[in-house]
């Protein structure tokens, strides 16, 4: 084993763990705080491919704003183990999960099996050394996908204003 | 690292996100499994990405993540005043779109 498999499965195991704790823990602060660790396992498994800007994006964006928002948002509520009450029954628990087996099987089956004919199994693995800069991500955002980036703009405007209005009426109707 | 093993543990990290949509009732919860799928198909862009040799599939990257940040923005927002109005976040229990 070299170290890029070790690294793979040290992250991989992490991530995968704190994704099975965000789901089990009953108090969403754990949940929320399980969820921090995978987003950073996850930005490690980025670095490891490779993707050294996506991997501080995730830090950035994700494991900072992102969760940020949530913890507040938890916090601000006050929410304990209460609303966890009144959860599914066992038997649609035992449904749901077996579900998921057979959709993570299908998952993995498509993972190994399916990328055989396409353009992704034929081509050149590309060697190991090889990192995207940032430089060739802007040079993309900006020339060819130019038109989703500023498409993109404007989900955030709209979000934005969304949230303002959505906050406002709330204030409105209370007083 | 062959491609196939990072698309296998996207898959599985997908599919943990949908289990915990499936059996969790707290709207932040599944709000969490939602982010957890997202960032699961991030995780096969950028891997596909790197056995293509091209940045696009992390451009892409990009974009999820700025939608993830629109949606995750707006929904809290949407439980915050849920939780104003109900008191609850239980999903089942808010079940009239007349509050």
């Amino acid at each position: 084993m070299n170290a890029e498999q070790i690294l793979f499965i040290l992250f991989g195991a992490v991530s995968l763990i704190g994704a099975i704790s965000v789901i089990s823990f009953r108090h969403p602060i754990y949940s929320a705080l399980s969820l921090i660790v995978t987003f950073f396992a996850q930005a490690g498994l980025f670095v490891l491919l490779g993707a050294h800007f996506v991997a501080a994006a995730q830090i950035i964006v994700y494991a900072g704003a992102i969760m940020v928002l949530f913890l507040f948002v938890i916090m601000l509520l006050n929410l304990g183990t209460l609303s966890v009450k009144g959860a599914m029954g066992s038997k649609l628990k035992g449904l749901a999960i077996i579900l998921g087996i057979l959709f993570a099987a299908e998952g993995i089956y498509i993972a190994v099996n399916a990328l055989n004919d396409t353009a992704v199994a034929s081509a050149e693995p590309a060697a190991a050394s090889v990192t995207t800069t940032t430089y060739d991500i802007g040079e993309l955002l900006f020339s060819k996908y130019l038109l989703p980036f500023e498409v993109t703009s404007l989900i955030l405007l709209a979000a934005l204003i969304g949230v303002i209005v959505l906050v406002k009426r709330g204030h409105q109707e209370e007083s | 690292m062959a491609l196939e093993y990072y698309l296998v543990l996207s898959a599985l990290l997908f599919t943990t996100g949908v289990i915990g949509v499936l059996i969790r009732r707290n709207a932040i919860i599944i709000f969490m499994c939602i982010e957890l799928m997202l960032n699961a198909a991030n995780l096969a862009f950028v891997a596909i990405s790197r056995s293509l040799g091209e940045a696009t599939g992390q451009v892409f990257v990009f974009f999820v993540m700025t939608v993830a940040a629109a949606e995750v923005a707006i929904g809290l927002a949407i439980i915050v005043s849920v939780f104003k109005h109900q008191q609850t976040i239980n999903v089942d229990e808010v079940n009239s779109l007349k509050g």
